[in-house]
């Protein structure tokens, strides 16, 4: 029988997990516990709805609704001092709820404090744009759209970057396969022989660790041994190599044979 | 529009004689000076850049989908190919990240060696950096002298790991390694020869050369609120007179303990930044030096202790069974960091190199983010080039420091 695959994600799983297996969590701490993060969170939570706030590993990492995305980065830029935002991006959630988690890395220089501000959308919602605020979001919500197919609304180029333009699908999908899907493996035939060149060459193979019965370059079949004398032919048959039976030129009588043609 | 005849034939990417006058060239991506896969499509006014579109991509090899498919040793080596100038920086920034979402204490020695490796790598990408970007603005021999300290500092890697590029010098909870006899020797050497050379030769060759002057003065300059809005980080940042460096402002590895100055740099402009890249070379052959002390202080333990984590040592493996046993299930099954999220950023030799990773307890990683600082650098390209000439964008591009490695990742 075949392996059961789910549809919905395609990530590599632990081939065994101990039934009593007890999965740990990260502590957490109270906001209260840093000065700073709460007087920070203060500002923010009389401004915003905030749906959970804690610090981990030295961060603090609150939780909005994502209507609210840009006017909590706002509040956060010009009233708390985050000058920064180093980094965003999202976490796909679509196999588990249906979501999407849309996160935001800003930078307190002065204070040195790091924040984490976290929003939940659905699939085919959309964040609004944080270019206004800050230019470095221009890239990133970009690659953001790229990788998981979710819009900032009023992006100055809202466009995919890393990806071609013409690509189908998002890659960090969890329903993307780790090689690519099948509009993958006919994008570059199609792109430099044309549709009708399918037939002639096939499909791209995008898996680096496929064996090429043909390959004369890598002779190592790591992870893919057989037992000495089996049979690899797929049931080709075996075409023997033949060789011209008919001297051409024969070196040792070079002169001569070609006196003779004359 | 154009109409090409046998005389004039049709270019595909130059269009003439728009009703605007100005003129779409297309820069890279196979440009020697592009520093990898940057393609830049500019629109100039007679030289003047109006408009310019930096496209990325052309090395994407999804580095964070394999994350998300690999187990967290598995994936350490391909930290190597971000940026593979100086890959150690991420090997650390990825193992430091898992360590933080375990709650690891590395032990002493390999903090040690670690702090020692960073710092290397530190000056041959810097080195890297000045060599480069001195060909590129024409400065040939620059790039031959640095070229040779670099490859010093490369045969150094190569006598630690055994590889010259891609390192792996790092592992989750510690290093592989010890020092082997006779590196600290060459290491002082070697850290000789780079600040006398840095005096004698870069300085000489350099400094106030009149056309490395003209060439890098007052071009691509970055005031502190683009530098900070377009989130630019290292020497980038330092380069427009903001005084924050990881190491300093938020301490990891030792330090905290050494005692080393950051260079800025307030010209805000590429003659600013060359001059911090070279007084950081210095700073980092300061913090060697007392390292190099350092370094006999410790115990020769080298990776951490943590049974559920990390493997015991290759002798307690052959010769106790119950070590042999967690060996073969963190081999196998790969080990699963507790439930939980983190960033943690480090000061990589271009920037701020920093790693999300969410964990779900699995033992892969359920989102790994890499935040790399070429990525952001880039995007300032599609302003900081606005304005500039044609010539200048080489000298742009060369300090702003890019490695596609990590840009397209």
């Amino acid at each position: 029988m075949r392996k059961y695959v789910p549809k919905d994600s395609v990530q590599a799983k632990a081939y065994y997990t101990d039934r009593f297996h007890v999965v740990p969590s990260v502590p957490t701490q109270d906001v209260s516990r840093d000065e700073i993060f709460s007087k920070h969170l203060e500002i923010l939570s009389s401004k915003v709805e905030i749906k959970s706030a804690y610090i981990q590993i030295g961060q603090m990492r609150v939780e909005i609704n994502h209507q609210d995305n840009y006017r909590a980065i706002e509040i956060l830029k010009n009233e708390c001092g985050y000058e920064m935002m180093s980094d965003m991006s999202a976490v796909d959630y679509l196999a588990k709820d249906g979501t999407f988690e849309v996160f935001y890395q800003l930078l307190n220089l002065k204070e040195r404090k790091r924040v984490r501000v976290v929003c939940r959308i659905e699939q085919g919602l959309a964040v609004e744009s944080i270019v206004p605020l800050y230019k470095s979001a221009n890239f990133a919500e970009r690659e953001m759209f790229d990788m998981f197919g979710i819009v900032a609304n009023n992006h100055p180029f809202m466009k995919r970057i890393l990806m071609p333009d013409d690509w189908e699908g998002h890659p960090l999908l969890k329903s993307y396969p780790l090689h690519g899907d099948e509009f993958a493996s006919w994008y570059e035939v199609d792109k430099i022989f044309g549709k009708e060149a399918r037939d002639a060459i096939g499909p791209e193979n995008r898996d680096p660790a496929r064996i090429d019965r043909y390959d004369t370059k890598r002779f190592s079949r790591v992870g893919r041994e057989v037992p000495f004398g089996a049979d690899i032919s797929d049931g080709e048959p075996e075409t023997p190599i033949e060789y011209s039976t008919t001297f051409l030129v024969d070196y040792n009588a070079s002169q001569t044979q070609l006196e003779d043609r004359k | 529009m154009q109409q090409p005849n046998r005389l004039s034939p049709f270019f595909e990417n130059l269009n003439f004689e728009r009703e605007d006058n100005t003129m779409v060239i297309n820069f890279g991506p196979q440009h020697p000076s592009a520093h990898g896969q940057l393609r830049l499509m500019l629109e100039l006014d007679g030289e003047q850049v109006v408009k310019a579109y930096p496209d990325i991509g052309y090395l994407h090899r999804g580095i964070e989908k394999m994350a998300e498919n690999m187990t967290y040793n598995e994936f350490l080596p391909t930290t190597d190919r971000l940026d593979y100038i100086a890959s150690t920086s991420n090997n650390y920034a990825y193992a430091l990240a898992v360590e933080k979402l375990i709650g690891l204490e590395v032990p002493r020695r390999a903090q040690v060696i670690r702090t020692i490796l960073l710092e290397v790598n530190r000056v041959i990408s810097h080195l890297f950096f000045i060599a480069t970007h001195a060909l590129d603005v024409g400065a040939m021999s620059v790039f031959l002298y640095a070229f040779r300290e670099r490859e010093f500092g490369m045969d150094l890697m190569e006598d630690y790991c055994g590889a010259r590029l891609t390192h792996s010098a790092v592992r989750i909870g510690g290093v592989p390694l010890d020092i082997p006899d006779g590196w600290m020797i060459a290491l002082r050497k070697w850290c000789d020869k780079v600040d006398y050379e840095l005096k004698h030769t870069y300085n000489a060759l350099l400094e106030e050369n009149r056309i490395w002057k003209m060439r890098l003065e007052n071009v691509g300059v970055i005031s502190p609120e683009d530098a900070l809005s377009w989130g630019c980080t290292g020497p980038m940042l330092r380069g427009s007179g903001i005084a924050y460096d990881i190491r300093k402002e938020e301490p990891y590895e030792l330090y905290s303990e050494l005692d080393f100055d950051i260079p800025i740099a307030d010209t805000n402009d590429s003659y600013g930044r060359y001059r911090l890249y070279m007084a950081e070379i210095e700073e980092s052959t300061k913090i060697i030096r007392q390292l190099i002390l350092k370094y006999d202080e410790t115990e020769p333990q080298l990776m951490a202790h943590a049974p559920q984590y990390i493997s015991a040592p290759k002798e307690e493996i052959m010769t106790q069974n119950y070590a042999l046993m967690q060996h073969f299930v963190l081999v196998t099954q790969g080990m699963r960091p507790p439930k939980g999220e983190v960033y943690v950023p480090t000061e990589s030799p271009k920037g701020e190199l920093g790693f999300y990773i969410k964990s779900e307890g699995e033992p892969y990683a359920y989102r790994l983010k890499c935040r790399a600082p070429s990525f952001f650098h880039t995007g300032l390209l599609q302003e900081l080039l606005v304005g500039s000439y044609i010539a200048d964008v080489v000298t742009i591009i060369g300090s702003t420091n890019i490695v596609f490695g990590e840009v397209d990742r």
